[in-house]
């Protein structure tokens, strides 16, 4: 194909967006609806991947150890827990360390009754272990509390379960809604597309007839479908970017407890943003050649 | 040029269109088709830029097979051979400069060259002063000359016309039948379906007359006979 052949697919594609005004109209609201939810969604996801993936990371199991132990024990044990599978790495927690992080996590007005302990300390020495992975720490605390020189192992048995089976099972739900939601709406623009090529199935029959190429027809509906997915893009990304920025800078450090914090918004809203423009050119270009296929059959 | 072997042409709907069709046209030559209405003149037609396949028969174009002609090179058929449509077949949306312009993109045409050519058909057809019109703008003669206008702006080798005067005006009939007559002198085969006696019985030409599916008479310098 020549240079100016494209140019003449570019601008067709362009007019007839413009002379098909309401059918291009309703196919850009449908890939805009169907973008800001797929948008909103997508940062939700990650956003709670973000969260989960933090929480998983500070799982960790506390080994307390016997008050009864000698330091000779003590070191024995230690070279015990660096021994066991799956373990990657030890920290050793003293008995005073210990009372200030408790006390540290405390509100201020309960923080005086503890102070008084720092004298005759109730607290065991401890060893914190990480796993290797988030869903070994179970498996860890087990072979830890086989150990000699224990007290006990804690390790938040039920929370970590729990929190690690609603985890997937969000994520499940959220790739599965966007999936759905991006297949609905694909649909949803081939069929509008299709509408508005039904009206011009007689248009493409005199192409035809005139010595078009298939392909010489097929081009301004790629660009056509093309400019829809993206037109269809501009509002979604606009929304969900301004929309998160807002919500980043209101929320964004106030929120940030230290388990739960949002995402900055960039990278984050970039790579959204490109998400949205792909899959939006993308099911517009799809849309477009899938309807025009059976009409060329002329 | 144009050889037709036995065809026949059967409808999907069982209307029995044409039957054991022989013909053939040399190249050069001006060919009028006439015959009563629904006699099978546009079927005829339709059968030699493959509107229509023959249900039997074959039929040759330029040494082309097409009953065997692959869909792909169709158009390239099609590109040989420029078509006066009985109803037009004029883009809607597109205006009368890019209806007949069209005829050119498709062959990729440099632009500067297509607005050459556009302009001077456009010129031959009386249309250019019009040419920023839409279709739906036209006279039902205005846009039979846009048609007549698209058939010949690339230059085909073989020009088919069905019923080209059918909405015209006697003058302007005449005007169109020096145009057809011109670009024959060039060397253009011209197959014409018409109606129109007067035409047929001044410019005299090769005459088929077709009825009810069958060639009833095919003569050199002929008359369009049935009495009024
Ligand atoms: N697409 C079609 N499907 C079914 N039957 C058709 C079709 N086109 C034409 N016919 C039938 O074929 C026969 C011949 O039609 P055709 O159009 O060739 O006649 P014609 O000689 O061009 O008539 P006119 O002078 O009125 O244009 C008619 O009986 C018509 O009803
Ligand atoms: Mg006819």
């Amino acid at each position: 194909m020549k240079g100016r052949t494209l140019v003449r697919h570019g601008k067709e594609g362009l007019k007839n967006l413009g002379r098909n005004g309401w059918m291009s109209f309703a196919s850009i609201s449908a890939v805009t609806i169907m973008l800001i939810v797929v948008g909103v969604f997508l940062a939700l996801i990650l956003n709670m991947n973000h969260f989960m993936s933090s929480v998983e990371e500070d799982v960790e199991v506390r080994v307390y150890v016997d008050l009864t132990a000698t330091e000779e024990e003590q070191k024995e044990l230690e070279q015990h827990l660096h021994d066991l599978e799956q373990v990657e790495r030890v920290t050793y927690l003293d008995k005073d360390e210990g009372l200030d992080q408790l006390i540290n996590s405390l509100a201020e007005e309960d923080q005086e009754a503890f102070e008084s302990l720092r004298d005759e300390n109730p607290l065991n020495d401890a060893f914190i272990l990480e796993a290797e992975e988030p869903q070994l720490t179970e498996h860890v605390a087990q072979q830890a509390e086989q150990l000699p020189h224990i007290d006990r192992v804690d390790y938040g048995e039920q929370v970590v379960e729990q929190l690690f089976n609603v985890t997937s099972v969000m994520r499940t739900i959220g790739i599965v809604l966007v999936i759905g939601l991006m297949f609905t709406s694909m649909f949803l623009i081939s069929n509008t597309i299709k509408l508005t090529i039904v009206s011009r199935q007689k248009e493409i029959q005199i192409m035809k007839l005139v010595g078009a190429t298939n392909g010489f027809i097929r081009w301004p509906f790629f660009v056509e479908g093309l400019l829809l997915g993206v037109l269809g893009s501009v509002i979604p990304i606009a929304a969900v970017v301004s929309g998160y920025s807002y919500l980043y800078t209101q929320f964004g450090e106030r929120l940030s407890l230290d388990f739960a914090e949002l995402l900055p918004a960039y990278p984050l809203m970039l790579q959204v943003s490109l998400v949205l423009l792909g899959i939006g050119a993308l099911i517009g270009v799809w849309g477009s050649l899938m309807s025009v296929r059976k009409f060329l059959k002329v | 040029m144009i050889e037709m072997t036995d065809v026949s042409k059967t409808y999907a709907n069982g209307v029995n269109a044409l039957n054991n069709i022989d013909v053939l046209i040399e190249k050069g030559e001006f060919v009028y088709i006439v015959g009563p209405s629904g006699a099978g003149k546009s079927t005829f037609i339709k059968m030699i830029y493959r509107e229509e396949k023959p249900s039997d028969g074959r039929i040759m174009i330029n040494g082309h097979d097409l009953t065997t002609l692959k869909e792909k090179h169709v158009p390239y058929l099609r590109r040989n051979i420029g078509v006066v449509f009985q109803d037009f077949k004029l883009l809607p949306k597109m205006t009368v400069f890019e209806n007949v312009a069209f005829a050119l993109e498709v062959i990729e045409e440099p632009r500067s060259e297509i607005k050459k050519r556009v302009m001077e058909v456009l010129d031959i057809v009386k249309l250019k002063n019009k040419a920023r019109f839409f279709p739906d703008e036209l006279s039902g003669g205005e846009q039979q000359r846009v048609s007549i206008a698209r058939a010949i702006v690339n230059r085909p080798q073989v020009v088919i016309a069905d019923e080209p005067t059918g909405n015209l005006d006697p003058d302007t009939s005449w005007e169109i039948m020096d145009v057809l007559e011109e670009i024959n002198k060039r060397g253009t085969t011209i197959l014409m379906a018409t109606h129109n006696r007067s035409i047929v019985n001044t410019i005299k030409k090769r005459v088929i007359a077709i009825e009810s599916g069958r060639i009833v008479r095919d003569e050199l310098r002929g008359d369009y006979g049935y009495e009024r």
